[in-house]
């Protein structure tokens, strides 16, 4: 005696359209659980994609070069002795082009100087580069020219400004061709950057570019800050770290006083953590699963001894223990299917009102989030509803009939 | 005037409970319920079991539909031992041979008359198209055919009883059990049911009542009178046709 499936469907659907009240609780209860899962989900993968991103617009592929070793190589014979690492010059620059992997490269200086135009001033973070920085930070510009291909140590009096700092000296005036004064010096405004060059570390808006060169007049200086380098291809970021460290301990007789760090070593940290967060965030979720198909079990219960009488004429009319609890269940599954649909439709509108309000989050609920949730809230639903469905098949019918 | 029941092969021995003893424990007290209850039922027969509450009569006419089991004896269906069998198997006996027909009358009220009259066959696995004419049928027999959409809560107690007996009958059973079938209902659509019911034995189905009302206990063939879980006494009117029965 097998029951038609499209039967168990109207059966059950039936019996859920027959107590709208205890319906709609569960199916809160079941969309809120599911909801929560894709919203928080959602939420924590945005964090991590907004993260990833904003390093990535740090530059792809890139290694950073700077004096001295770094503190996490431990105690060597350079910090006891207390010697003060050599310095970066141009020329180490220009010898790391010489790899077939290393795509481009520029030399930095920061530093700050006053700039002013005609009576205007102000105090502003001065960045040496060479025409490659703009290709390998992937910054775009606003108006006219980035910096021009030159040789390193040519210092050409042009700049390249950003548009907040074009704002405060130029105002509506056009900055374009205009003379401006850095330190001591004249430099003829040649592009202003763009408003979306904003990283970590810099903001570009209130920069000034010019010519490594012209970086180490104003700054007195002959050596450079950091040497910013971009491989060719992600693969090829190790060898060239390899070359890095071989070709500057060559130039610096023998010894390894540069640090080399990776993009991807900082970038994968960051992966792993936001990663994990976003695991756990999705856990908490789950615990409202749980206490959903709590819910249902509580629910399911009820539901049982509200209809003890129907379910006691069913057996009299000829339903087997089984049909019984296949009846109970398929009500369940039904209940916490539709539920877990509504928690999924609740959900995406939720992480669609979070990319709504910050734009910048990229919060979208991944899959495996989601096919875990629908999953889970079915299974739950089903489990629960085990232990009433066997209640309900073991139910005396002559007591359920007489309504005792 | 000649007897309108068309006798069939005679003698078919339908039911047959040998010592059948049923207890149950009230708190540490042991009551019988059914105190070794011998009885015999051919098919086709009108019995009526009376007695006064408490006799044992609803116990027994469970025990006769496999809603429930005895602590002690056997009870052989159409030859074939129902004591033994399992929960399944009796509740393709219960779906099969027998018809319940309840004082409560016991619908489900979210469903249609249509549709609850349907319910056995679906339990039985059968195919919708084959169902729905049998369904009409049975609610045309019962001239229901203008309610079947209409929800118990919007029929009265006799259409009510009406709808649980299509029910009852759909699945085209050897034996209607019907407990107390008319105490929920006024006089004339008690009357109305009990016709219906014996029309029903008349085509040949076995027909068994509990009731107290003496008045329709007396209108079956035979009857049996309980008390405290003993077969008092078993009466036939095997020498004259109940003249209701006969006009009816």
């Amino acid at each position: 005696m097998a029951l038609h499936s499209q039967d168990i469907a109207w059966f059950s659907w039936g019996a859920l359209r027959g107590y709208p009240a205890r319906t709609l609780l569960m199916l809160i209860a079941m969309a809120i659980g599911v909801s929560a899962v894709v919203v928080l989900t959602s939420l924590g993968e945005g964090a991590r994609l907004y993260v990833m991103d904003r390093f990535a617009s740090l530059g792809t592929n890139l290694i950073i070069v700077f004096p001295g070793r770094s503190e996490t190589a431990g105690i060597n014979p350079t910090t006891m002795m207390g010697e003060t690492p050599r310095d970066l010059t141009l020329n180490d620059a220009l010898a790391l082009t010489r790899s077939y992997n290393v795509r481009r490269i520029t030399p930095i200086n920061v530093g700050s100087a006053d700039v002013s135009y005609l009576s205007r001033s102000r105090e502003v973070v001065v960045l040496g580069a060479s025409h490659e920085m703009l290709a390998i930070r992937h910054w775009e510009l606003a108006q006219g020219k980035f910096l021009p291909a030159m040789d390193l140590d040519r210092a050409s009096p042009v700049t390249v400004i950003g548009s907040k700092i074009r704002d405060e000296l130029f105002g509506a005036e056009r900055a374009l061709g205009k003379w401006i004064r850095i330190g001591d010096r004249r430099f003829r405004v040649i592009g202003v950057m763009g408003s979306e060059g904003r990283s970590i570390g810099v903001d570009v808006q209130e920069t000034i570019m010019i010519p490594i060169a012209s970086a180490q007049q104003i700054f007195n200086t002959s050596s450079v800050f950091r040497i910013l380098v971009e491989a060719k291809t992600r693969e090829a970021i190790e060898p060239v770290k390899q070359f890095i460290i071989d070709t500057l301990q060559q130039r610096h007789q023998g010894k390894k006083d540069v640090t080399v760090i990776t993009q991807d070593a900082v970038l994968e940290t960051f992966d792993r953590i936001l990663g994990a967060l976003t695991y756990a965030v999705g856990g908490i979720a789950a615990i409202s699963l749980a206490v959903a198909g709590i819910l249902i079990m509580n629910v399911m219960l009820v539901a049982v001894s509200q209809r003890t009488a129907e379910i006691g004429l069913l057996k009299a009319l000829g339903a087997s223990p089984r049909q019984i609890i296949v009846l109970i269940l398929a009500e369940a599954f039904l209940l916490s299917s539709l539920g877990a649909i509504a928690g999924y439709l609740l959900g995406q509108l939720g992480s669609w009102s979070i990319r709504y309000a910050f734009p910048d989050l990229p919060a979208y609920a991944p899959a495996w989030a989601v096919v875990i949730a629908l999953v889970v809230a079915v299974i739950t639903g089903l489990v629960f509803s085990l232990m009433p469905a066997r209640r309900a098949a073991r139910l005396d019918p002559v007591l359920a009939l007489s309504g005792r | 005037m000649l007897p309108v029941v068309i006798l069939k092969d005679d003698d078919v021995i339908m039911i047959e409970l040998a010592e059948i003893h049923r207890d149950f424990l009230v708190g540490d007290q042991v009551v019988h319920a059914l105190d070794d209850v011998t009885l015999t039922i051919e098919s086709g027969e009108y019995v009526s079991i009376m007695g006064p509450s408490g006799s044992g009569k609803s116990t027994l006419l469970n025990l006769l539909g496999l809603l429930d089991r005895p602590t002690s004896g056997v009870y052989r269906l159409n030859g074939k031992d129902v004591t033994s069998l399992s929960d399944i198997e009796q509740a393709q006996v219960r779906n099969r041979e027998i018809g319940f027909v309840f004082q409560m009358f016991h619908l489900v009220p979210r469903l249609t008359a249509a549709e609850n009259v349907e319910l056995p066959l679906i339990l039985a696995g059968m195919p919708p198209e084959q169902r729905k004419p049998k369904v009409a049928n049975v609610l045309d027999d019962l001239g229901l055919t203008d309610r079947s959409h209409h929800k118990p809560e919007q029929l009265s107690g006799g259409q009510r009883q009406r709808v649980a007996i299509a029910r009852a009958t759909v699945t085209e059973p050897n034996v209607i059990l019907a407990d107390e079938p008319t105490g929920n209902l006024d006089h004339k659509s008690g009357t109305d049911v009990i016709r219906i019911l014996e029309q029903l034995n008349e085509r040949g189905i076995t027909l068994i009542m509990v009731t107290h009302d003496p008045e329709m206990g007396q209108r079956a063939w035979r009857q049996l009178r309980m008390i405290d879980g003993c077969m008092h006494s078993d009466h036939s009117n095997d020498d004259q046709i109940n003249p209701d029965h006969g006009a009816s």
